[in-house]
């Protein structure tokens, strides 16, 4: 039995230590918002928080995530009202969406370690999430405007 | 009188020796001394040049921000950052994808537990570097981690990071020699005086 944490539940799995964390949350806990996309840590669309950093899933081992806390997109916040899920809705950045829940995984590390950044910040730290649909302008808007609403939100 | 100024020039130039490795002590414990060899050291500089100018190695020693990939040093895909300690930046930090040990299959992502880049403050730049700066760079604690000559050898021979060059991974090309040889001429470059090749050397 392996035990982890998942959005704050504890877990105790009857897998291969090789497994994949992706395979871990979807198959096994049922969580789907994650998304399989290329099993190679090459396109995002895995990204969960091991430890609040925005590991790609695909290529985790459940074995590393032993004993560790992982937030995925359905623990990002409890009402849906992360910042970033505000914008998200407020900007229409989905297309087709199977992308986005590794987006805003990646851009909420972004947000908590970055409360005002930059393109290039915006850039530096979502290149390894990649959108077919192409909604990159839209996911740059978005994060300028969750750091907006994160910081009117530190003001109340 | 001939035996006198003999004995005396003898005298005079095993003083000299020993004033030598009294400023530059290379003992036994730090590793061997060899007679000093310009020519013997130079020579197997180049062939530890090689190595650390190979992908496995210089790809992660690029002279820019990012890191390289490939046999053809190309910018790492995802354009990732050194960022302040090596390991990246935000969401694209190296342990998001690069696990402790390497993933299996062919591009796949490689691992170590320490994978990154050198960090911000000592970028130990190989990427373009002549043989001669890349010499005095590896030298000079100031550029080299703060690393003595005996550290340098033990880095380059024993470092776990540095090993893995020769273990990287489904379809990677290894560097041009194994890794006991190369921490071999390592050795010889320093025994032999750390000589850096000369400005014409390429």
């Amino acid at each position: 039995m392996i035990n982890i944490t998942v959005n704050g539940q504890h877990h105790d799995v009857d897998a291969d230590p090789n497994m994949p964390l992706l395979w871990v949350i979807r198959d096994i806990i049922g969580l789907t918002g994650t998304k399989y996309g290329c099993g190679a840590a090459q396109c995002g669309a895995c990204t969960v928080h091991l430890n609040g950093e925005a590991v790609r899933s695909c290529v985790t081992k459940i074995n590393r995530a032993a004993g560790q806390n992982i937030v995925t997109i359905e623990g990002l916040s409890i009402n849906n009202n992360h910042p970033l899920q505000l914008a998200w809705n407020e900007m229409n950045v989905p297309q087709c969406g199977y992308c986005q829940s590794g987006q805003l995984m990646s851009a909420a590390v972004l947000l908590r370690e970055n409360l005002n950044p930059t393109d290039q910040d915006i850039d530096d730290a979502m290149s390894g999430n990649i959108c077919r649909c192409g909604t990159y302008q839209r996911i740059r808007a978005a994060i300028h405007k969750a750091a907006d609403i994160q910081r009117e939100g530190a003001k109340i | 009188m001939k035996k006198i100024i003999v004995i005396t020039g003898i005298l005079f130039i095993a003083s000299l020796v020993m004033l030598s490795f009294r400023a530059e002590p290379v003992t036994p414990a730090n590793y061997p001394a060899l007679p000093r060899d310009s020519v013997g050291s130079v020579k197997a500089f180049m062939s530890v040049y090689k190595v650390l100018m190979s992908s496995r190695c210089m790809n992660c020693h690029p002279s820019g921000e990012s890191p390289l990939q490939g046999d053809d040093n190309h910018i790492h895909t995802m354009n990732v950052k050194r960022g302040v300690d090596g390991k990246g930046l935000y969401a694209a930090r190296c342990s998001n994808c690069h696990q402790a040990e390497n993933t299996a299959g062919l591009h796949m992502p490689p691992g170590n537990p320490k994978w990154g880049l050198p960090p911000a403050n000592m970028r130990m730049v190989f990427q373009g570097r002549t043989p001669r700066q890349l010499a005095l760079q590896l030298l000079d604690p100031k550029q080299n981690g703060g690393r003595t000559k005996a550290q340098l050898i033990d880095h380059m021979a024993k470092d776990d990071l540095v090993g893995w060059a020769w273990h990287p991974g489904d379809g990677r090309t290894l560097p041009p020699m194994s890794r006991p040889a190369f921490a071999a001429q390592v050795r010889l470059w320093i025994a032999k005086g750390a000589y850096a090749p000369s400005i014409k050397t390429k």
